[in-house]
Order: C-alpha cells, then structure tokens, then sequence
C-alpha cells in the first residue's frame, strides 16, 4: 500500500459540512485534503461538488419555490395594472430546470475554486475508511490510491431512503435527488411522504401547474408545532395539492406511456390510480454503508448515523463526524457550516467553542411558509406543562395579499410561547410570506433570552407582517386570534 | 369622570396617534369625543379617517411600491420558465389607482363603522380649533360653528406636505404625496422635487411602474440616514432608469399647454425641461396653523410650527397633550405615534410610568432596493465615538434569485459595532424584503446585543437574512 500523500485533516465529503471544515482548517494553516464523489441515484442522477444542499437540495428547491410563488403573483400583477400578463399561460419545465443547473453549476465551479484558492487538495474520488489514519480513494474507472491523514472528518450526509416492502422500487419511482435534474417534466405526480421535503415539492410542484398529490402515512411535520402543520396543509389544499391522508403505497406498477399504477391502502380499503411520476420523499438515511466504519471501529447507531461526542468526534480518536451523517444532529446547512468551523478552530485554531444546537430557526418553504425558533407548542407542554406557559396567537393577512381577494383571508399565523414565570419566549412560529426574512432577527433575541415585554417595547415597522409578532395580546385558550376592525 | 366636562378626553386629529389614543380612553370606559377633518389638498383632494398612513402615506406608498416590485418580477417569470408574460408592457394607471384606493376606502370604513358603533366615542367630521384649555370649538364644512369640552385634549393633528415659497403658483402648478395616489391621469413624465424617503420611494415606483422619471436634489439624499447606504440606492435607482439632477432647485415652474416647463440653474448655467407633472416632496409641516394654538397658550416652535411637548407629551398647557407628526423632535413615523399614545392613555388613567422612547426605533425605506436600519448611521456613530473606537462590518451581495434574470446592482449590509465592548449599534440592511429582515434585529439591537450573539446565531438558509449572522470582514 502506497501512501501518495500525508495531510493533517482529511474530509470525507465535499457537502455543506465538509467543505466549510476543510476550508476553516486550510485558513488557519492545517494541508487539508477533501474527498468528495457523488455516487450517481439508481436512475443514474449525478452532481458536482457542494453536497445535497447546493446541488439537491436547499438551493434548486428554493429556486422552484420561488418560479412557483412568481407564477402565483401573475393575479397580482393583473389586478395591479399590469398588462399583457396571461394568468393561464403554462410553465415550461425545461427552461426552469436549464436556469437552476446553470446556476448550481455556477455553485461548484465557486466551490472548486474556493479550495484551489485555500490549496485544499481536492479528489473527486469515492473515499473509505482503511485503517483509522489511512483513506482508501477509488476514482470512477476504479483506480486506488492511499492518503494519510492525522484527522479523519467524516462529512458525508445522507440520501433519500425508500419503502422496503415494494419490489424493484428503485427504478420506478424518483427521489429528490432525481427531481431538480429531470429532463422532462413530471406530469401528473403523487408524493410520498409528509416531511418538509415531501410538502415542499408537492407545492412547487402544484404551483408550476403539474396536479400533485401528497400520500401521508399519519401526521405531516413530524416534529413541528401540529396546528401549524394543519394550517399549511389548509393553504395547500385551497391552492389545489390533494392530499390522500392515512394511506400507505402497497405496489407500484409501470404501465404504458411510461406511467405509473399505484395501489394504497387508506383506512382498510384498496384504491389506486395512474400518475406520470412517484417521488419517493419518506425521509434520508446516512450514507455511511460504503465506508468501511466497522473495520475501523467507528460506532454507528441501527440507522448508519454514526455516534459522536458533543464536540463530534467518533469512537476512534483522530475521526471526527459532522452534518446528516451524526446521530441527534438537525439536519441542516448552516448548523453543518457552523459546525464544522468551530471543530476546525477547535483542531488548528486553538479555539475551544462547541456548537450549540439551542434555538436555531428553521424555515419550511412550503407555498405559505413557515419560520420556527424554539419549542412547538407539544414540545413547550410535555416540557413544561400548560401552567407554565402562556401561547400567544394572531391570525392576520398580509397588506399586500389585499391586492386580491382570493387569497385565503385566515391562512397566515403566529404563535408566541411564553414562559409565565420569565416571561422568556422560548418557541416562535410565524407562518406567511417571507418566513426565512422575517424569522433570522428573532432567532438572536431569543438565545439571548428576550422576554415577550422586551419583544412589546419594540417599535413596529409598518406595514409588515413582522410586526404582527410584537403587537400580539390575544391569549390561545382565553381570547380569539382574529384581529379586529383595521 | 369629571361632569364638569362633556369628555373625558377630546382628541382633534383622527391619524395614526389621535385614533390609537381614542381606541385606548374608549376601553378603559372613558368618555372620548374626536374631530378629524381633512383640509382638501390645493387640487381638491381629499380623504377619509385614518390619517396620513392609511390614505396618502405607508399604505397607498407600500402598495405601488409593491406594484412595481411584482412588474420587475416579470422578468424572472419569464426566465424561470413561465409563458405569456411579457415582461416590457406598460402599467394601466387608472387600474392601479382604483385598486389602491379600493384598499385605502376600506381601511376609512373600517375606522368609520368602528368609529360609530363603539359605545363612548363621539366622532365630528369638523375641523377642531382650541378656545380654551378645555373648550374645542368645531367647525364644519359650511362654516358653522359648535363647542365642546373636555377634561384632556390632545392634539394629533399630523403634518402636510410643505411647499417651496418662492415660486408663484407653485400649488397649482405641482403636485404632492397628498394627490399621487388618486391622480386621476396617470402622471407621465415626471420631475421629482426633494430627497427625501417620500421623494426616492415615489421616484422609485414611479419609474417601476415605467413612467420617465427625473429626481431634482438640492444637496445630498436621505438626510440623517447613513449616507453611504443612501448613495448605493441612489446608484440603484440609476440602474433602473430614474435620472437624478444634482445640486440644484428648481428656480421657477410655468405651464406650457398643460405641462410644465421647470427651469434650474446647475453650475451657474439655467437649464430647463418640460415634464408632464411635477411633484414636490421636500418635507412636511405641523398642521398646526388655525388650531388657536397661541390664543390658549400652547407653545410651538415658531420656524416649524411644531408644537413643544416634555416628555410626558404634554404642552405648556398642562391638560392639554400632543403626539405624532406635529410634535417637535419626534420620529415621524406611525408606529411611534402609536406607541406613544398608548403609553399617554396608560400614564393618565391606569398608573402607567413609560414615556416614550425614540432611540433604536428600526425603520425602513421603500425605495426599489429596499433599506432597513436601527440605531446610529456610519456618520452618527463616528460622530458620537470615533472611528478608532469603531468596527465596521460590511458586506456585498446576491439574493439567490436574483441569478435567474441577471439582476443587475448589489445588496449589501453594514453593521457598526462598539470596539471596547462588541456592542452592535448601527444595523444597516440594503436589499429584498428590508422591513421583514430588520423587524427582528430591532428587538435584538434594543437589547444591546454584541456582534458574537449575532455570530453564534445558525443562519435560516437559503435566505437573504443569514448575511447579517455571517458578517466576518471589516472596512
């Protein structure tokens, strides 16, 4: 075995974690190498370097999302002034997708050059585990070199999961990693599942124009605040997505013209019908299988995540493991960033800063989207019981969906949990336009433990729909959400 | 309750503060009595209740704003792969008018239905004048005359546009904020007069909505915002194709046919252009003339006309109060006008003890590259504390769907902090959605949060508020 190259932190994984790690730790001085090699769908779907969430995930998906939510304002414009708008006009799928890959391309063409610029040697190879300080790297015609490395970060996320109970499902359905890429587009879809991504890609999806329909096992959101998840599914529903709740795919069959015969079970009963595409979105698992860990020793939980201590080192030593790939971590882009920063300063900064994972706000980009910071309501009750806290509730429209009539007067929401005793808001949830914008302010002022009376004794900008969360009087369970007269 | 009194509290000014102060005497069960009276503009126009924000200012101003927005967003329509839109059509002006003021009318029936119905408040459509420090005399639209009185008064009587006062005919010959948003004809070829956030956002929207437009400034733009921010939106506004005339005034203004000739003088050269309207946003003045202020003894500032309050917001006359626009040294702002209402009818019936406070009251500019801010400029704060002892964060860029159309311009985000104890006093954000991104930075900058609370927050991803929680490099 010939070592061809000695490196004191090697990163398996070139996705959000993994590429912020690798350059943290190159700007503080450390030879760091990156591994990163996108093992192609079972449709043969493949991207470059960046990771699920530029290439995936977070980036196309919002791109989708927001040609959705531009399609919808076409009313808007009409009821505005604007001419010459033709409301019915379709979406044409091909030029959509072509912006968005030029775009991610864009993405990993910077990423590239990023690790150039910080002389991060870079190997667009598939890397495993051989001893706990050596990295197998096997190149796409299966050509094998060995690095070394003092430490080990293992960064490399997750990929969709699918049903194990239909046979041959690989090939007939698509995943999330297949949908931004597709060539043509999906038609007549029937989502599976009822995560954000699942809800998120039936509304874009819906939005564009392609009938789409949700399939839910039991609850949508599991994990987030469930009057809020029961309020996007109402706006989701009046915006034309079905949804086919409590039913389970049994068989998936491809039929003529390519389509697809789907058979569920919903509430003991058999139905079925034909789609033009399945996407499969039932959740992620890790994507540890390949890398060898148990040779090595690095301990994995039943579900691949891989077992860390709080300041993400593995079972073994010098391996560390950051992102989707480690038990009890959320899984996102910017705590995956931050993360793997701090480790860096941690290994060659002399820093001792941990991440912490308390209040950080999320964003679901569903059609009426949703910014959480803190505790759902069902987590504030199981921590604290409803004694403890008081929860804060408006129902209120946004100026700007005054424009036109239609819009659903009682979608948008707001909900404050309190504690009694502090008075410290502990959860926020805000559903409406512009959640991600209107949430990141509050997250700072939350970790910083404002209390409701400091939210209050901020002056309001008007109009907004932010200043909805420091005018909030009415009480959940005493007074109505509903505002009154102007 | 004082029987020697018809009110208990008499509010002349039915705005923003005067209706806020009515809504809170009237649940507490006081006896409220309000006159609110719109003098027509010199053009006639006029509205309903609710003050300058709902009629001729925030709302009417946010929706065209929000009209050209969505008229830019054609562009990505058509990029992110929707047919039948073309994204170079015109704008219909007497549909935009109808519809905004289809808004505007419901908000006025709202306020009057609420106005009539609720129990204890005593609503006249009349214009209010003092006549003694407990009598309002009323006067309606025909001249005649009745009188009230009231234990507390409280004067909310808002500002107008102010006109320049050495061009003859000026009222007739221009317009101003008060006529824009219902013109009846859509306003053509346009001058601006003035700098101001009310000149950049209707010049800003004006051109949005693709009317030829020119902005004529006398010095600099944004007085008293962070000028840097102010020059980058100007440049932005240049991108979009508003044209600026800088260092001047117009020196006089005719009508030629129907339009008007505007003649200036720019470096000792007279210049002149025809325009289709000309509209004047130089700033505001107290509408206090004709309020028989100095009869009752009421104080103002004899330049501005702003009435002088303490802090308590009471005048020289000790029962009679005044908040919002008119009052000297206040933000001209709505939501400080509410709360410091709510704090008036708190303090003096239910033992309340906050005054109002001015300071790190966030704000936002609707201009077409929106701008949000809470506490000190960049001048402010070097002024206060000195370059040395400060750190300026900076950073340019690119919301995410901008990349569809190739959007041209940058956004960009300042933050000023406190070198000795990492304090952020100055929060600055240029770019998409400004008011949603600052709101909840107002409630951290109150808090007097450093720069390493705002580093240790997670960003919400892809947005364009991580930025302002990623800030590593400074000027």
């Amino acid at each position: 075995m010939q070592i061809t190259q000695e490196f004191d932190f090697f990163v398996i994984g070139g996705g959000s974690g993994g590429l912020a790690a690798a350059k943290q730790a190159a700007s503080q001085g450390a030879k760091v190498g990156l591994a990163d090699f996108v093992k192609p769908s079972p449709l043969g779907t493949k991207w470059g370097l960046g990771g699920t969430c530029v290439n995936v995930g977070c980036i196309p998906k919002k791109l989708m999302h927001f040609a959705a939510l531009a399609g919808e304002l076409r009313k808007d414009q009409v009821e505005a002034g604007w001419i010459n708008t033709d409301m019915q006009g379709k979406h044409d799928w091909n030029r959509m997708t072509e912006n968005v890959r030029n775009h991610i391309k864009k993405l990993n063409f910077q990423y590239k050059n990023q690790l150039n610029n910080q002389e991060v040697k870079y190997y667009n190879k598939l890397a495993e585990l051989e001893k706990s300080n050596i990295v197998k790297l096997v190149d796409k015609d299966g050509g094998v070199e060995f690095i070394k490395s003092k430490f080990i970060l293992i960064a490399v996320g997750g990929r969709p999961s699918y049903p194990e109970d239909i046979p041959e499902i690989e090939k007939k359905v698509i995943t999330s990693d297949d949908l931004f890429w597709l060539p043509n587009n999906p038609g007549k879809t029937l989502i599976v599942g009822a995560s954000y991504v699942a809800l998120e890609c039936g509304g874009f999806l819906n939005g564009l124009g392609y009938d789409s329909s949700i399939m839910v096992r039991s609850i949508l959101l599991r994990g987030f605040d469930q009057q809020i998840a029961g309020k996007i599914e109402d706006y989701m529903v009046e915006s034309g997505v079905k949804f086919i709740n409590e039913a389970i795919p049994i068989n998936i069959e491809v039929i003529e013209n390519n389509r697809r015969l789907v058979t569920w079970k919903q509430k003991g009963v058999q139905h079925s019908d034909t789609f033009d595409t399945v996407l499969i979105a039932t959740g992620r698992k890790s994507d540890t299988s390949k890398l060898n860990l148990e040779r090595v020793g690095v301990k994995t939980n039943k579900n691949g995540k891989i077992i860390c201590t709080i300041d993400d080192r593995t079972s073994v030593s010098n391996i560390y493991a950051i992102g989707d790939c480690v038990e009890g971590r959320p899984e996102l882009t910017p705590t995956a960033i931050k993360c793997g920063q701090l480790l860096a300063n941690r290994l060659f900064g002399g820093q001792k800063k941990m991440m912490c994972y308390q209040f950080i706000p999320t964003t679901v980009f569903t059609p009426l989207e949703y910014g959480c910071i803190g505790y759902s309501e069902e987590e504030a009750i199981n921590k604290f019981t409803q004694n403890e806290i008081i929860i804060y509730h408006s129902i209120f429209k946004p100026l700007e969906w005054n424009l036109l009539e239609s819009h659903y007067a009682q979608a948008c929401m707001i909900k404050l949990i309190v504690m009694a005793s502090t008075r410290r808001v502990i959860g926020l949830h805000y559903l409406g336009p512009n959640a991600g914008e209107v949430v990141q302010g509050y997250a700072v002022a939350m970790k910083l433990g404002a209390t409701k009376e400091q939210f209050d004794a901020t002056i309001g900008i008007h109009p907004t729909c932010s200043e909805e969360i420091l005018t909030l009087t009415a009480v959940k369970g005493i007074d109505n959400p509903q505002k009154e007269g102007c | 309750m004082n029987p020697q009194y018809q009110y208990d509290i008499f509010v002349i000014g039915g705005g923003s503060g005067g209706l806020t102060v009515v809504d809170e005497a009237q649940k507490l069960g006081k006896r409220v009595g309000l006159a609110d009276y719109i003098k027509p503009s010199p053009h006639g126009t006029q509205w309903g209740t609710g003050g300058t924000c709902p009629n001729v200012g925030c709302i009417p101003k946010k929706l065209m704003h929000m009209t050209a927005l969505i008229g830019e967003i054609r562009h990505e329509l058509t990029a992110t792969g929707w047919q039948g839109v073309d994204p170079h059509s015109k704008n219909d002006w007497n549909i935009l008018v109808n519809e905004v003021q289809r808004q505007v009318k419901g908000i006025n029936k709202g306020n009057d239905d609420w106005l009539v119905t609720t129990n204890g408040i005593t609503y006249y459509n009349k214009l209010g004048k003092l006549k003694d420090d407990h009598t309002v005399e009323l006067i309606d639209k025909d001249g005649q005359s009745e009188f009230v009185t009231a234990e507390y008064i409280v004067i909310a009587v808002g500002s107008r546009p102010s006109f320049p006062t050495d061009i003859p005919n000026v009222k007739q010959l221009t317009i101003t904020s008060d006529d824009l948003f219902s013109l009846k004809k859509a306003p053509g070829k346009t001058l601006v007069v003035g700098a101001s956030y009310v000149a950049l956002e209707c010049a800003g929207f004006l051109t949005g909505l693709g009317y030829d437009v020119t902005v004529m400034v006398r010095s600099i733009l944004l007085r008293g915002f962070d000028q840097e921010v102010a020059e980058r939106i100007g440049e932005f506004m240049k991108i979009q194709g508003t044209k600026f005339i800088r260092g001047t005034i117009p020196s006089s203004i005719e009508d030629v046919d129907g339009k008007r000739l505007v003649k200036w003088v720019l470096n000792g050269q007279e210049q002149s252009e025809v325009f289709d309207t000309v509209l004047l946003a130089i700033g505001r003045s107290a509408d206090t003339q004709n309020l028989g202020l100095e009869q009752v003894g009421v104080q103002t500032n004899k330049e501005s006309g702003k009435i002088i309050a303490n802090d308590a917001d009471s005048t020289s006359v000790p029962n009679i109060f005044a908040i919002g626009d008119c009052v000297q040294g206040r933000l001209e702002l709505t939501p400080t006008a509410i709360m410091c209402g709510k704090r008036l009818i708190k303090r003096l019936y239910c033992n309340g003890n906050q005054i109002m406070e001015y300071s790190d009251v966030s704000t936002t500019v609707f201009t077409p590259l929106e701008y949000g801010c809470v506490g000190y400029s960049e001048e402010a704060a070097i002024k206060k504390f000195g370059k040395e002892n400060l750190k300026i964060f900076a950073s340019e860029f690119t919301p995410l769907f901008w990349n569809f159309a190739n959007r041209k311009g940058t956004c960009y985000a300042k933050l000023i902090v406190k070198k000795d104890d990492d304090v952020v006093i100055g929060f600055h954000y240029l770019g998409p959605d400004a008011a949603e991104v600052t709101q909840g930075f107002g409630v951290v900058i109150k808090l007097k949060a450093k720069k390493s609370d705002l580093d240790n927050v997670v960003g919400i991803h892809p947005s364009v508020a991580e930025e302002l929680v990623q800030m590593q490099t400074w000027k």
